[in-house]
C-alpha cells in the first residue's frame, strides 16, 4: 500500500491513545506527542476512559482478558477521527492484532474499522501532518532505537529517521546490529530474565559504542529496558522518547 | 531428539558458556550477512517469497490428494512407498528393509527426520552400525551430540574444538586445525565406508507429486553418494514435504539455499525418480520412500497452525533469531530448534512437555521477515501461548491448557478487570503516583540488570487535563 492510500488528509481533530506505560511512567512523552500535534493546528482529544491496549494479556495467551480490555478501548473513541499512538508496540497491537483478537466475534467489523484508524505517532507526523521541524537546540549526537513493532509490524523505521534528520543540530550515530531486538518483549523479560539480560547488555554495548550520550526511541518499553540497563551500569547514556526529544528541541518556550 | 522439558536450565547454562556464545554470534552474523548479500533485489525477493508461500500453501491444502498421487507416481517409477504414522513405525520400516538385505551398516546423508526418529539409536540397539556422512553430522556423531542447527549441525563447535575431537578419536592422524586437512581426513575415512555399506539413507527436500521425484539439496556430494553407491537407498521424509508440480521446484530452489547459507545454488542438487533401470550403469537397485506423519496430520487440521508445515527447513529463522543467537540450538532440547522449532515441536510433543518454547521469544518478528515461505511465526507463537493456557479446547493441540496453573490466571483476571474499569484504573494510577515514594526499589529479576522504572508524580491523564487535552 502506498503512503497516499494508507494515510488520510490532514484532519481537524484526532484522538490520542497515551498507552498505560506512558500514563504511569513517562507521561511527559505522551504530553509532548499531543503538543506536537496541537502545534500543527490539529485539535487533540484525550478520552479519559482509556487504559491499556490489552497487549500484555494477548501476548501471554489470555485472550478473553485481552478482549474485554480491548473492547473498552474501542468504546473510548466513538467518532471516526484518526487515533494517534506514541508507541509502535501498542499501535501494532491495535492496528494489526485487534483484527485477530476479534476474529469471528460479533465485534469483528467494529474492530476492523477501529484498527484502520490507528496511526503510530512518527508516521502520523510525517505522512499526515507533513511536519516541518525547526531545530532550536544545541548540536547533539544521538543514537536511535526503533522498536521491533515499529520496524517490522508497522514498517515505520524510516519515519523515525526522517524526523530526526529534520533537526539541523542533531547528528544521528549508527550502531551495530541496529535492527536487533533489545530483549524487552513484555512478559519475556520476566519469563526469561537471563536471555533478556544478555540481549539488553549487547544492545546497550552497541548504543554506547556509537559515542552518543542520548538515545531516542519511539517506544517506552524498549527505553525502560535499554535505559534501565544503562543506568544500572552507570553509563552516561540518557534515553528519551522521540516525542519528548522532538518537542524539547523545537519548542521555543522550553529554550 | 526430545530431551527433557527443562528449557530454562539449559538456556541459563548456554548463556554462561562464553565459547557457545561467541561461536553462535559469529556464525549467525556470518549467515545473516551472506543471506542479505544474496538477495540484492528486494522486489525479486518479495515476488519469490509470495510465489513460494503460495506453492507451499497450495500443496498443504491438497495434502491428502497429493500424497496419494505421489505414491502412485513413485510406484509407477519403481520406488517403494511406505507409510509411517509414528516414528516407531518408521524405524521398524527401515529396520525391516535392512534385515531383508542382511545389512549391518547404514550410511546416512543428512536427514532431520532421521533425527526426529532417533534412528541411529534404534538401529544400533538392533546391532546395525549407522554412519553419518555429512561432515557436520559426522563430527557430532564422533562427539556423541545432537545437531544444534538444522542446516549447519555442528555450528556450535569452533574449528579448534573439532581439531581436538579428531585428535582424541584418531590419534594416528597428525593434529591440524586447518579446515581442509580436517575435511580430507574425514573424507578418507568415509570414502571406505561408502564402498562397504549395503544401504544408504537420505532425507528429502521436496517430493514432487506430479512426477514422483525426490529432490535432495546438498553441498558435500555425500548425499549423492548415499543415494547412488549402495545397492539400496531409503529416503525418509515428513508427509508435508510434498509439492504438486515439477515447476514448483525452481522458485523454491531459488530461495532455499540463499535463505539458508547465501548460496545461489548448492554444489549438488539431486532429483531421484527411480531405481537403476535395465541397461543403466549406476544407481541403487532399490529405492524406498518412507513417509512419516508423527503428528503432522493433526497440525494439518487447524486452519492457522497448518502454516507451520510450510517450512522448507532453510534455518533462516534461527540464523536471525536474537534468542537462538544467545542460547544456541541445544538449549531448546528438540530436534528442530529456534523459532520454527518453538512452533513445530510443541505441536508434536505436546505443550505439557514443551510449553516453555512458545514463550522463548520477544516476538520481534525477525524470523517472519526472512522466512522464504512467509510463515507468520510470531502469530503462531502467540496462538500457542493461547493454547497452552486456554481453559476450553478442541483437543487438536496436545497439552492444551496444561500451563494454566498457579497464580497466573488470577493475576490476568485481576489485570483485565482493572483495565476494563476506567474509574478504578484512574483512581489506582493516581494513588500510585501520589504514593510513589512507597514504590519498591527493586522489582525481582528486572532489577538485577536494570534500574527500576519510577512512577511519575502525575499521570498522563492528569497532565492531559491540566494542559487542555480533554474528552469530546
Amino acid at each position: 500500500m502506498s503512503p497516499s492510500d494508507r494515510y488520510p488528509e490532514r484532519p481537524q481533530r484526532v484522538y490520542f491513545f497515551g498507552t498505560c506505560l506512558i500514563d504511569l511512567l513517562y507521561p511527559e512523552a505522551g504530553l509532548a506527542g499531543m503538543q506536537l500535534i496541537r502545534r500543527e493546528g490539529v485539535e487533540v482529544l484525550y478520552p479519559r476512559d482509556q487504559t491499556c491496549c490489552g497487549q500484555p494479556a494477548w501476548n501471554s495467551g489470555y485472550r478473553d482478558e485481552a478482549r474485554s480490555v480491548a473492547m473498552r478501548q474501542i468504546g473510548c473513541f466513538p467518532q471516526p477521527y484518526p487515533i494517534v499512538v506514541p508507541s509502535g508496540s501498542c499501535a501494532g497491537m491495535m492496528r494489526h492484532q485487534y483484527p485477530r483478537l476479534f476474529q469471528g466475534s460479533p465485534e469483528q467489523e467494529t474492530a476492523l474499522a477501529f484498527a484502520a484508524r490507528i496511526f503510530e505517532l512518527t508516521e502520523f507526523l510525517v505522512h499526515v501532518l507533513k511536519i516541518d521541524l525547526q531545530d532550536l537546540g544545541a548540536p547533539v549526537e544521538v543514537a536511535l532505537h526503533v522498536s521491533c513493532a515499529a520496524r517490522r509490524e508497522l514498517q515505520v523505521a524510516d519515519e523515525h529517521r526522517v524526523l530526526l534528520q529534520q533537526l539541523e543540530g542533531v547528528t544521528l550515530l549508527e550502531q551495530q546490529r541496529a535492527e536487533e531486538c533489545c530483549g524487552f518483549g513484555g512478559t519475556f523479560a520476566v519469563k526469561h530474565p537471563e536471555i533478556s539480560a544478555a540481549m539488553v547488555e549487547e544492545k546497550c554495548n552497541a548504543v554506547v559504542a556509537t559515542g552518543a550520550t542520548r538515545l531516542v526511541s519511539g517506544d517506552c518499553g524498549c527505553l525502560m529496558n535499554i535505559n534501565g540497563h544503562a543506568q544500572h551500569r552507570n553509563e552516561a547514556l540518557q534515553g528519551q522518547h522521540i516525542a519528548s526529544f522532538l518537542w524539547e528541541r523545537t519548542n521555543a518556550a522550553e529554550r | 531428539m526430545q530431551q527433557s522439558v527443562e528449557f530454562r536450565g539449559r538456556s541459563r547454562e548456554a548463556l554462561g558458556n562464553e565459547q557457545i556464545r561467541s561461536n553462535f554470534r559469529q556464525a549467525m552474523d556470518g549467515l545473516m550477512s551472506k543471506r542479505k548479500a544474496s538477495f540484492p533485489d528486494q522486489d525479486e525477493l518479495r515476488r519469490l517469497r509470495l510465489r513460494a508461500a503460495e506453492i507451499r500453501a497450495n500443496a498443504l491444502l491438497k495434502l491428502p490428494e497429493l500424497l496419494e498421487r505421489l505414491e502412485q507416481r513413485c510406484h509407477e517409477n519403481g520406488i517403494q512407498v511406505h507409510w509411517a504414522e509414528s516414528t516407531a513405525e518408521a524405524n521398524a520400516i527401515v529396520l525391516g528393509i535392512m534385515q531383508r538385505h542382511d545389512a549391518r551398516l547404514l550410511i546416512k546423508g543428512k536427514s532431520m527426520v532421521s533425527e526426529e526418529m532417533e534412528l541411529n539409536h534404534y538401529l544400533e540397539a538392533h546391532g546395525i552400525e549407522c554412519l553419518e556422512s555429512d561432515l557436520g553430522e559426522y563430527i557430532l556423531q564422533l562427539a556423541g551430540e545432537p545437531p544444534s542447527h538444522i542446516v549447519a549441525p555442528a555450528i556450535h563447535k569452533s574449528r579448534q574444538q573439532i581439531a581436538q575431537l579428531f585428535r582424541q578419536k584418531f590419534p594416528d592422524i597428525p593434529y591440524s586445525e586447518d579446515v581442509d586437512t580436517l575435511t580430507r581426513s574425514a573424507r578418507t575415512i568415509l570414502r571406505r565406508k561408502f564402498n562397504q555399506a549395503p544401504v544408504g539413507l537420505s532425507g528429502v527436500n521436496f517430493a514432487v507429486a506430479e512426477t514422483g521425484t525426490i529432490c535432495l539439496v546438498e553441498n558435500e556430494g555425500n548425499g549423492r553418494m548415499c543415494t547412488t553407491v549402495p545397492p539400496v537407498h531409503i529416503a525418509v521424509t515428513g508427509i508435508e514435504k510434498v509439492v504438486e508440480h515439477l515447476a514448483d521446484i525452481p522458485p523454491l530452489l531459488s530461495l532455499l539455499p540463499r535463505s539458508a547459507t547465501g548460496q545461489h545454488i548448492t554444489t549438488y542438487f539431486n532429483m531421484i525418480s527411480s531405481p537403476r533401470k535395465p541397461g543403466e550403469r549406476d544407481g541403487p537397485q532399490e529405492v524406498h520412500l518412507v513417509l512419516l506423519d508423527n503428528g503432522r496430520s493433526r497440525i494439518y487440521q487447524d486452519q492457522e497452525l497448518i502454516q507451520t508445515l510450510r517450512c522448507i527447513r532453510c534455518g533462516a529463522c534461527m540464523n536471525h533469531c536474537p534468542v537462538y543467537a544467545r542460547i544456541g540450538g541445544h538449549a531448546y532440547g528438540t530436534t528442530i530448534p529456534g523459532p520454527i522449532g518453538s512452533i513445530l515441536e510443541p505441536q508434536k510433543a505436546g505443550l505439557d512437555r514443551l510449553g516453555d518454547l512458545p514463550t522463548a521469544s520477544t516476538l520481534c518478528g525477525a524470523c517472519a521477515e526472512v522466512c522464504p515461505v512467509k510463515i507468520p511465526i510470531p502469530d503462531l507463537l502467540n496462538r500457542l501461548r493461547f493454547e497452552r493456557v486456554r481453559s476450553d479446547g478442541d483437543n487438536l493441540t496436545p497439552g492444551q491448557g496444561s500451563q494454566r496453573h498457579g497464580w497466573e490466571p488470577t493475576v490476568w483476571r485481576a489485570w483485565s478487570w482493572l483495565h476494563a474499569h476506567p474509574l478504578v484504573y484512574r483512581l489506582g494510577t493516581r494513588i500510585a503516583s501520589r504514593l510513589r515514594w512507597l514504590q519498591p526499589r527493586r522489582l525481582g529479576n528486572w532489577s538485577r540488570v536494570r534500574s527500576t522504572p519510577r512512577v511519575a508524580s502525575r499521570t498522563l491523564h492528569e497532565l492531559a487535563a491540566k494542559n487542555g487535552f480533554n474528552d469530546e
